[in-house]
Formats: structure tokens, sequence, C-alpha cells
């Protein structure tokens, strides 16, 4: 072999090392950071076990660890996520309609689409700001020293609405509403794309109007991503702290929105579920933030019990949205 | 004849009956078509609400000029009308809760890029390697159980995040290495701790964006290299990014916005100590944490430091969203575009 073919096949040598020593180091990344997702849950397992308990989940907040309870944290959530969801659904899915299927590319089209990809990078916290001056206080339109209840009488029991709003559990919720709506907007938009041409054709050549077509071809063949999107936005909500700290959710509360505390009094006191968006309240995240800042050593051990509660409620989320997807994709066939 | 005359009768008054249900529909049509524009509507009122909400609490007060408190008047000034926006930036002390009151800026913005630039050592690194692994290397069978694991980290609220910097990262990572082995004074409320999990939060977001460029780049290009006698190393780093580049480099400046916003994981394990250091393992303050500890003690609305979280909350959105539409510009202006 001459010289230039040693030099030549040492060098090949070494790029293949090369090349190897770069797959190991991706291969690495990308495990660490599953290692690090199997760390986290590991670790707060074996922090929640022995708390997790029905004590756990039926009780009140307390003062000592023993007997702390996410009972208030729950409902505050259900009601929170309930809110959102029956306010962003409509909002969202409308604005994605008439963005893909109403809309030209005019100037106007193209400010919303900029202002989506924008709104959906703002800060979190930033919205909070939003909701305590235009939720909470309602801009200073009414001031809170001379504030208002408009008192709706229904058949079962009297609606009394403050304003403003005030710190309660119905701004928390037009506030997240705001946070996921970007997300929805975006996530639904992409399902109707994905909608082919052709069947919106079909139905206009049978004479069809817009809202025929968009209400009895498009929509019923992008719900499962729509839905997916939804379920996807809501989870994210559901773990969101920052924003209802501003609005003035309490951290620590020994009472459930209205004292609804089981599904049994919404049906023997009705007026309970009329006064629970207008009460104060507390969200799951908030009440484990409480928790993870307290001096005493075994509220680690309440926090992490509470991280496990969310963290199973997320995934049940995440499920169902999988599930959607899958089932979809194996129904449509176009 | 007659018959002809009298068939047309009944198709006169379809034809008549059909315009108006028309008009009906029209009508319909028409106000289905504003409803849906009054949705597209609200992301504009949310941007221009935050933009004035922002705006009248930390530059010039635009509310009724003055709200009765008690029958009292009372002037509620907009934040840059009671502090110079010269003491703002230059200014290298935070404390509005003190009684002697400072306004510099300069500690928190000091506190945010510590916390984001650690986060931005781990994540960027960690998160365009798996994105390589995951459109070069990895086969389909392995990206469907990798893809959906980075979604779960992805999903996993910053609260529990803050909660493992605390609970785990502090004692168990960095106090028995810096603390123990190399002498550092770790404290129990670090930047460091929260830089790694805020660091470990954006991996999904790179590696997931930067996966989408990377597997967007034709396949030709790469079966050129390949034919050229490259490895797949050459080809990751000399063909695949460098024609990436600029999806890559957006979805870095998308996920480091992100991180400086980062609100919860950085207030527990961050701590609340507003000073100008970079020692990743003091407590720090970041523009995000003071505004949450502002918003959990009694302030009284209207007072300076009631208003101060607005002009911080100000800030962080003109960091925020430069570094978006940065980003939106180089995606579009340094893109590669392939047939």
């Amino acid at each position: 072999m001459s010289d230039l073919e040693v030099e030549y096949a040492g060098l090949l040598r070494q790029r293949h090392r090369i090349a190897r020593c770069f797959e190991w180091c991706c291969l690495i990344a990308t495990s660490s950071a599953l290692l690090f997702l199997a760390v986290l849950l590991a670790g707060v397992i074996w922090q929640a076990w022995g708390w997790l308990d029905l004590q756990f989940l039926t009780g009140f907040d307390s003062r000592r660890p023993s007997s702390a309870g996410l009972l208030a944290g729950i409902w505050g959530t259900f009601w929170l996520i309930l809110f959102t969801t029956i306010f962003t659904v409509p909002v969202g899915v409308g604005a994605a309609i008439y963005l893909e299927e109403y809309s030209r590319e005019d100037w106007f089209t193209r400010l919303i689409k900029l202002n989506l990809a924008n709104l959906a990078g703002v800060p979190s916290i930033v919205y909070g700001m939003l909701g305590v001056t235009a939720f909470v206080r309602m801009f200073g339109m009414i001031s809170a020293a001379d504030g208002v209840t408009m008192v709706i009488s229904l058949g079962f029991g009297t609606l009394e609405i403050p304003l403003p709003l005030g710190r309660c559990l119905l701004a928390g919720s037009f506030t997240l509403s705001l946070l996921i709506l970007p997300v929805v907007i975006i996530a639904s938009q992409e399902a109707l794309r994905a909608v082919p041409p052709s069947i919106r054709h079909a139905s206009y050549a049978l004479g069809a109007t817009d809202w025929q077509t968009i209400r009895h071809q498009v929509l019923p063949a992008a719900v499962p991503g729509i839905a997916t999107g939804i379920i996807l936005a809501l989870s994210r909500a559901m773990g969101e702290t920052a924003p209802l700290i501003m609005i003035g959710a309490l951290t620590y509360l020994a009472f459930a929105p209205g004292s609804l505390n089981s599904p049994m009094d919404a049906i023997e006191d009705p007026q309970r579920v009329l006064d629970a968006p207008f009460d104060m309240f507390t969200s799951m995240p908030i009440q484990i933030f409480n928790w993870v800042g307290q001096p005493k050593a075994d509220f680690q051990h309440v926090a992490a019990a509470g991280i496990l509660v969310l963290l199973i409620l997320l995934v049940a989320f995440n499920a169902t949205a999988i599930v959607i997807r899958n089932r979809a994709q194996k129904r449509i066939s176009w | 004849m007659s018959s002809a005359s009298t068939s047309s009768m009944p198709l006169a008054s379809t034809g008549a009956s059909l315009c108006r249900t028309l008009s009906v529909q029209r009508l319909k049509e028409g106000l289905i078509r504003t409803g849906l524009f009054a949705c597209a509507g609200v992301s504009i009122l949310t941007t221009f609400g935050i933009v004035a909400v922002l705006f009248s609490n930390a530059v010039y007060d635009l509310s009724p000029a003055s709200t009765s408190v008690n029958g009292q008047v009372q002037h509620n000034a907009a934040f840059f009308q009671q502090v110079s926006i010269r003491e703002f930036v230059t200014e290298t002390r935070w404390t509005p809760q003190f009684s002697e009151k400072h306004f510099g800026i300069l500690p928190l913005v000091c506190g945010t890029l510590l916390v984001s630039g650690i986060a931005a050592l781990i994540g960027i690194p960690i998160g365009l390697c798996s994105a390589i692994y995951l459109s070069e290397y990895s086969s389909p069978r392995i990206r469907a159980i990798i893809k959906p694991v980075l979604e779960v980290l992805a999903g996993i609220p910053t609260v529990v995040y803050g909660y493992f910097a605390l609970v785990f990262v502090t004692p168990y990572v960095l106090r028995p290495f810096f603390h123990d082995l190399l002498g550092f004074d770790v404290s129990l409320f670090n930047a460091a701790s929260a830089g790694i999990v805020v660091g470990v939060m954006i991996i999904p977001m790179i590696s997931s964006l930067s996966e989408d460029v990377l597997r967007s780049v034709p396949r030709s290009l790469r079966e050129a290299a390949y034919a050229l006698g490259s490895t797949r190393f050459d080809v990751s780093t000399r063909v695949v990014v460098p024609a990436a580049l600029s999806g890559i480099i957006a979805s870095f400046l998308l996920a480091i916005a992100r991180a400086m916003g980062e609100t919860m994981a950085v207030t527990i394990a961050a701590g609340q100590m507003a000073n100008v250091t970079a020692n990743p393992f003091h407590s720090v303050a970041t523009m995000t944490s003071y505004i949450v500890n502002v918003s959990l003690g009694d302030t009284e609305i209207g007072s300076i430091e009631e208003k101060s979280i607005y002009a911080v909350g100000l800030t962080l959105f003109l960091i925020t969203l430069s570094m978006n539409i940065v980003s939106q510009f180089v995606l579009r202006r340094f893109r590669e575009v392939y047939q």
C-alpha cells in the first residue's frame, strides 16, 4: 500500500469514529430527556407514597400536613375547566371557521393570522394582568367600593352577578379562555384544512349554501381533529397557575366554590350551582404551589400527592385525545 | 295551450317561494358570517386589551382621570408618570417593597437572563441532538415511542417542574456535586436548579419544531451527500442542519422566549432576591417571579408597588414579542425553498 492509501484509510477510520461518537451523543441526548421524565415520575410517586389516600381526596386544606386535602382544588379546577370549555369552544371554533372557510386573503385576515402567532407566544402571566384589569376590575368602570349586584331570578334560585366581577371563579375562567384561545384556533384551523376541498365542491354542486356546507359536511369531518386540539389546550389550562394567582385565586381555601362539596349537593340545593361561578376559588396547581412553599417538611409529601392526582388527570385527558385521533384516522379514508 | 298555462302557474309560484326562502337563507348566512367574524375578532381584541392594560398602567394613565374611594378623589398615575424611565433603565437596585424604594429593572432582567441562559445551555444542545436523532437516525418504531414521551414532557404543568427543582435537583444533584465536591455555596433557592428544569421544559419544543424542519429537507440532498461518500455525521451536520438552519434558529428563539416567560418553576425554585449576579447558585428574582410575589401579597390597588408589576410586565412582553417577531422574520427571510 502506498503512503497515500495508508493515510486515507486512517482518515476514513477517523471519520467513521466521529460519526459513531455523534450517533451516541444524539442517542444519549434523546434518552436523557426520557430519563428525566422517568426520574421525575419516580420521584413524585416515591414522595407521594402513603399520602395519597381517600382522606386526601375528600378533605379540605389544613394547617396540619396529615389532614390536608385537595377537595377545594379539585372542585375549583372542575368549575374552571367547565366554564373555560363553554367560552372557548364556540369562539375558538367559530374563529377558525371564519379564517379557513370565509375569509379572503386580505390585510385583515393576514393581521389576524400574524396576531394569533404572536398571541400564542405571550407569557401566561401577561394574560393574568389582562384578566385582573379586564375581568376582576372591569377597567375600573365600576369601582369596587360602589359595586352593584345584578340579580336574575330563575325558577329554582337566583343568579347574583357582582359587577365588577371581583376575584371570582368566572374571572379566572375568562382569563384561561383567552389564554388557550390562540391554541384552539390554530388547532381547529389545521383540522379544517385537512378536510379535502372535493367534499366542499360536491356540497356546493348540490346547491348547498356556505353554512350548510360547513355545518353538514366540513365540521363533522373535522370534529375529531378539533376535539383533539381542544382537549390538549384544556389540559394546558388545567396546569396553568400563574394567571390564576394574578386573578386572585386563594392559596389557602377550606371550602369548594358555592360550598358544593359533592354532586349530591347540586341536586339538593340548586342555588349552590348558581353561586359557584361567582365564589372565591382555588385550583389544584395553586394548592400544590402553596404546599411546596410551606416550611413543614411533611408538606412536600402532600404536594407530591397533589401532583400525582393532577398528573393522573392530565394523562387521562391526553389519552382521550390520542384515542379520538387514532379512531378518526382509522375511520376516515379519503 | 290552456294546459300549458295552468302548468306554468305552480311553477311561477314555486319560483317566487324559492326566491323568498333564498332571501331568508341569505339573511341567515349573513348573520352567521358576521357572528363568526366577531369570533375571529376576539383575538384582535385580546391583543388590544393586553397592550392597553400594560400601557395604561405602566406608561400613561388612560382610565377616567380619577376614581373616588370613600369620597376621596384618588389619582391613579401610571408607573412611568411617577418613576423616570432613566431610573428604570440605569438604577441597579429593585426594592419597591422596602421603605427606601428603588426602581431599576436591571436585577430582574439579570435574573431572567441568568435562568433562561442556563435553560438554553441545557435545552438547546439536547433538543437539537434529539431532533437530529429522531429525523436522521431513529427507526419509525422508535420514533413512535419517543415522540409521545416528549409530548408528555411538554404537557407537565410548570408547577411540577418547580417542585422537582426544589425537592430533587437542588438537594440531590446540585448540593452533592457543587457544594460537597467542589465547594461552591449552593443556597436552597438558586438560579441553577430553576434553569435546569426550564431547560428540560423547552427540550420538547426545540426538538419537535427542529425535527419538522429537518424532515422537510428533501431526500435528494441527503442521497447526493451519501453518494459522495459522506458518513451520517457529515450528512447531518454539513448538509441537513445547514439547509434547515433558519427553522432551527427560529425554534431556539421561540424556546428562549418561552423560558423567559416561564413563571411558576422559577418562582418556586429561584427564590426572590433581586440582585445583579452571575452566580447560578445564588437566589435570584426574575421578572415573572417578581410579578407573582407581588400578586400573592396584599398590595393596595393603585399603589406604586402594584403599578410596578405592569412596568415589569410591559418589559417582559416587549422582550418576548420582539423575540417572536425576530423568529418569524428569520424563518421567512432565510428559508431555503425546495421544489
